[in-house]
Formats: C-alpha cells, structure tokens, sequence
C-alpha cells in the first residue's frame, strides 16, 4: 500500500513547483531562449552559476543552468539546446503554458564577494556562454565594482552564436573589453577565425588581480587553462563550471559523480584549485 | 530491552503470531538459492540460508518506485508508510542498511527511503551457513551491534533473541514460551560471534578495511584497473546485487493522456557504459577501467569519506554475480596492497 502524502513531516524535495513560461523564442536552430515566472510569485533566489531541475509534464525532468543574473528581479531566463526527449518538449513550449522547477541547486561564481575589486575575464566557448552570461550581466549591473572587465566568446561558427544583440551592445561599451572567434567563418563573419585559445595572446591581464570564469564544451578547459597559466594565472584565480548529468540535484543519484565529488551540489561552480587534482575533473 | 531464549519450535510459534498481525518478508528457498519474500508460515522461514540472492535494500529502495505523481503541473510526493516486518537479515547486509539509512538521511533528507525505513521492523539474524563468497570476517561485519530491532543468534538447538528497541519489544511480546537468556546463553552467543568472525572469510583481505582509502590515494594509474576491465562486459550486475550501492536513474511514466504520469526512480549502475554520459553524446567515464576504478574507489575511499565507514561490507554477491569473474573486490585491493 502507498498513500499519497502532500504535507509528509520532511519536505520532499523531488516536488517541483509550479512555474509560467513568459517567454519562449527562438535562438539560434538550435537553441530556444525561455523565461519563466514562479506561480508563487516569489523570487527563484539563484546565484549565478547555479542550475534548476525543470520538469515537464508528459516529457520528464532535465537539468538547465539559469542564464539571467539574480539583479533581474520577477523572472529568470535560461537557453534549451535541443538534444533529446524532454528538450524537443521545451521547445515546444509557449507563453503562458506552465512547467515545474525545482531549485536553485549548486555552487555560484563567487562575484558577490570574492570577485569584488578584481579585474574579471570571461571565457566562454559556445553555450558556456549560458550559465556565465548571468555572472556578467551581474557584474555589469554592479560595474563599479569590478576593475577591467573582458568577455571572450568563441563559437563553432557564426549561426550558433547566442546573444549576438547582447554581444554588440558589450561591445559598445567602454568599460567592457570584447573579443570574439568562430572554429570556422562564412561570408556572414568578418571577425576572428580559430578557436576560443587563439583569443587569448590578444588580451592584456594583470595576472595578479584578474580572475577567469571559464565555460564550455569539455575539451575547451585543458587548453584554456594551459593558455591561463601561461598568462600568469595560478589555479585560485580560475574558476570554471563543469557539465555533468545532474539528474537528481540532491547528490545522491550518482550520475554527475567526479572521483568523490558531486558537481550537482559541490559544483557546477569550481575553483580551479579545489580541484585541479580531482582525476577525471578536467578531461 | 533484553535477551529471551526460545526453542526452534517457540520460534516458530512466535513467527506464525507475528505473521498473524504483520506484513512479513521473510528469507526463504527459492530454487536453489534464498531469497527475502512475503512470509505466510513460520516454516517457510530459513534462518539457515547462506546468502540472500537479492540484498535487502530492495524492501527500502525498490527496483523501481515512483517518487512523484502528476496531472499536469500538479505534482504530489508518493511515500510509502506500510508497516512491515523483515525477517533475516545477516549482519554484513545489516552493516549496508545500517550506512544506507545514514547516506539518504544526511544532507538531503530522501523521505521516500526514510519512510519506509522507519516503518520497518528489522529482525537480524547470525549466519549458521556460510555462503561461497563471504569475506564479512575480514570486513568487520559478521557480526552487527546496531540497527536491528531484534538479533536472532542460533545457540545450540534453541535462538536467542535480543531486542534493542521499541519495535522490537512488540513482537517480543508475541512470544509464549521463552525465558530470559542465562550468562551461560550470553558466553555461547559470544562463541558463535568468534566463530562467524573467523568463518565468514572465504577470502582473505590482507589489511584492515579503515587503511582502504589510503592506500587508494596512491592507487589511481595501477594498471589493474585496465587488467580487470579488458574483461568487464559492462553489465552491471555488481551493482545490481550489491547492498550499498544506491545509485539511481529517474524517468517519467506517462499515461495515454499525455498530461498525467508517474516520476519513477530505478536501479542504476556505474559499471553501465552510458552511466556518466551527457546530452549532446559526451561520456565522461566511456572507458570501461575508468568505471571500473570507480566502482572501488566508491567503496572503498569515496563513502568511506563520506560516512567514515567501507562500503564494501563482504557479502560476496559480487563476486557470485560476475560472469567475467574480476569482481573480488579482495582480489583487486590485495593486489594494489602488494604492489604498493
């Protein structure tokens, strides 16, 4: 016999709550850009860097990062790459149609405090660009803040960019240095051409007060953090998001497991140097 | 509290008036081997079996269960709060259910496994028949002193019957003929728990399991791990049948209505090649010695980290299971003991 318990004496954390879709519009072929309000009202209350367990009815529960900074308040945003079952059903999804949230989960880039007064540098290869997008748009939102600011965004090729009226307006900027590449151009693309390493030797850092929040596919960070440490970076100053199967969040289903670490509750958010010597961490 | 002693027949009694009042699951034959099952008679009941087929986390996480029903966006937590009764659980799989309750308890409490957790009443039992593979002497589980609501301990023709707690105080009540156990019943029980200790060692582990996760440390590019996964099929059946491994999958069952379902967590394993894979095609543990390593390394130095206990109790299952014959886990670790 088993009852159906909604008020059980422990929470049970696999009930999602209810949330509206705002907005949901394409990105690029595929990627989908969404925006959620919870029913409740209240505030998502993430950090950047952190993911949500997004539950659709009839399609199953899926892990995505929050894309929008905490400084936006009333709704958050993410992007869907559309790769299996449950994200061809977000892709599908409408405004005013409703999904479940369960969340926010994980570690944060720590601009709230530890970033504060340093000169920052984003690197973000493709839709890394997703879940870093948040911690720029909050260090951008808090610009005193910070000292010099560069964003470096590579991309396989000119139609996958995400962001592209984003990127221009950064770029605009005076505050913000930008710097852009794709693996491989067409007649559309009169920037750079190579991949996200090629952008590196073109920046200037003062390696002593820069921190680097990197983000990408997992082949990217070996390189990038070779090229880091050849600019003077040391291991603290490095902080990368680490992509695994997150299916429960709650550490225990074993899935995102990286030696002893649980990167849905130690991570996604690292400092390089916490775990540099973790084998199969950085592949 | 205390300690009764009862006669084989008196046991027997007393198991057919819990069974009266209870959901039992029981340890009983099943072809040639034993397995825990729902109990309707006292002689069905086989205190004398060598090992349970299955472990008896299956009765706290099922194969599959559903952790939350659904009608569109409206989601309901499903918990499980039968009473039952488990009859015969061995000391080593006490020890696993024992860090299970401490693994789903910590952090994020899992209400689904503690539910059923608390509902039940655990009636432990002392091995009288070692099982092939058993190595529990040599892991420091042949013998359990927690957990349990009653330990059951075959004294010469008659059990004594220890019970701890609460849970266990009510079905000692169902008891009609006993009396309490002497200091002499209490000095042969400690002989059975010597003797377990030094029977339940079909293989021999050359270290104390608390060393494990030190000599790990060091063991990380030991070509073992590429030795004994050249064979490994990736099958998983060591996961399967082992009593601390709890990693699952989740995945929606859905009606024909496309708006309402059932959110169902199952049974996964490390050892399963797609166990570490992402969306997009990435596979972050695609080398068969890497999820090989993983499988020790849990056992041996990543829970024991967690929970300051081996999570390899030495039940044996694995080692019966593998149809490749690498799954030792005694094999493996005195191996990287004798090269260190």
């Amino acid at each position: 016999m088993s009852c159906s318990c909604n008020s059980t004496s422990d929470k049970d954390l696999y009930v999602p709550e209810p949330a509206t879709v705002l907005k949901s519009e394409p990105m690029t072929e595929l990627e989908r850009f969404l925006e959620f309000k919870l029913a409740s009202g209240r505030e998502l209350g993430h950090m950047p860097g952190q993911f949500v367990e997004l539950s659709l009815p009839a399609y199953g529960e899926a892990p995505f990062s929050i894309s929008s900074s905490p400084t936006k308040n009333g709704s958050f945003e993410m992007v869907v790459r559309q790769v299996g079952n449950v994200t061809s059903g977000i892709h599908r999804l409408q405004a005013g149609e409703k999904v479940g949230i369960r969340g926010p989960y994980g570690t944060s880039f720590p601009v709230e405090d530890g970033l504060r007064g340093q000169d920052i540098m984003f690197v973000c290869g493709g839709i890394g660009l997703v879940p870093v997008r948040s911690a720029i748009h909050y260090v951008l939102d808090n610009r005193d803040d910070y000292g010099d600011v560069k964003i470096l965004f590579g991309c396989k090729s000119p139609a996958e960019r995400l962001f592209t009226d984003e990127l221009a307006a950064w770029e605009e900027r005076d505050d913000v240095e930008v710097l852009q590449t794709v693996d491989k151009g067409d007649e559309s693309w009169s920037g750079n051409v190579g991949v996200i390493t090629t952008l590196l030797p073109k920046v200037h850092v003062n390696a002593s007060n820069t921190a680097a929040i990197v983000c990408g596919p997992p082949v990217m960070y070996k390189f990038v953090i070779w090229d880091l440490y050849e600019m003077g970076l040391t291991a603290d100053g490095i902080y990368v998001s680490l992509e695994r199967r997150m299916k429960c969040g709650l550490g225990k289903c074993g899935h995102c497991q990286v030696n002893n670490i649980y990167v849905c509750q130690d991570g996604p958010v690292f400092n390089l140097g916490e775990i540099e010597e973790v084998r199969e961490a950085i592949q | 509290m205390g300690i009764r002693k009862l006669s084989t027949a008196s046991l027997h009694a007393w198991v057919d008036r819990i069974i009266a009042g209870n959901r039992v699951i029981g340890i009983q034959a099943k072809d040639d081997k034993f397995a825990f099952a729902p109990l309707s008679a006292a002689g069905d009941l086989r205190l004398d079996h060598d090992v349970a087929y299955t472990p008896p986390k299956a009765f706290f996480q099922p194969a599959i269960e559903t952790l939350v029903r659904y009608r569109g966006i409206e989601h309901e937590s499903v918990v499980d709060d039968d009473p039952f009764v488990l009859f015969g659980v061995h000391p080593y799989d006490m020890v696993a259910l024992n860090q299970m309750a401490e693994i789903w308890s910590r952090d994020n409490y899992d209400p689904h496994y503690m539910s059923r957790w608390e509902q039940a009443t655990v009636v432990a039992c002392d091995v009288q028949n070692v099982s092939e593979n058993c190595f529990a002497g040599c892991m420091g589980t042949a013998h359990v002193k927690e957990g349990f609501d009653i330990l059951l301990t075959k004294v010469g023709d008659s059990y004594l019957a220890d019970y701890r707690t609460e849970k266990g105080e009510k079905l000692a009540d169902l008891m009609e003929q006993s009396r309490d156990a002497t200091d002499g019943d209490l000095r042969a029980r400690r002989e059975v728990w010597h003797a377990n200790n030094r029977l339940l060692r079909r293989h021999e582990l050359q270290m104390f399991p608390n060393n494990l996760p030190e000599l790990l440390e060091k063991s990380y590019d030991h070509p073992v791990w590429e030795e004994m996964a050249e064979r490994c099929f990736s099958c998983g059946s060591c996961n399967l049948c082992c009593p601390t491994c709890y990693c699952f999958d989740v995945q929606d069952d859905v009606e024909w209505d496309l708006q309402s379902g059932e959110r169902k967590r199952a049974w996964d394993g490390c050892m399963l090649a797609s166990f570490a894979g992402v969306a997009g095609g990435h596979n972050f543990r695609g080398d068969r010695a890497d999820r090989y390593r993983h499988r020790y390394y849990r056992k041996g130095k990543y829970v024991p980290e967690m929970i300051g206990e081996c999570a390899c109790v030495g039940c044996g299952r694995c080692i019966s299971a593998c149809v490749a014959n690498i799954a030792n886990p005694v094999t493996v670790y005195n191996r990287l003991l004798e090269d260190e």
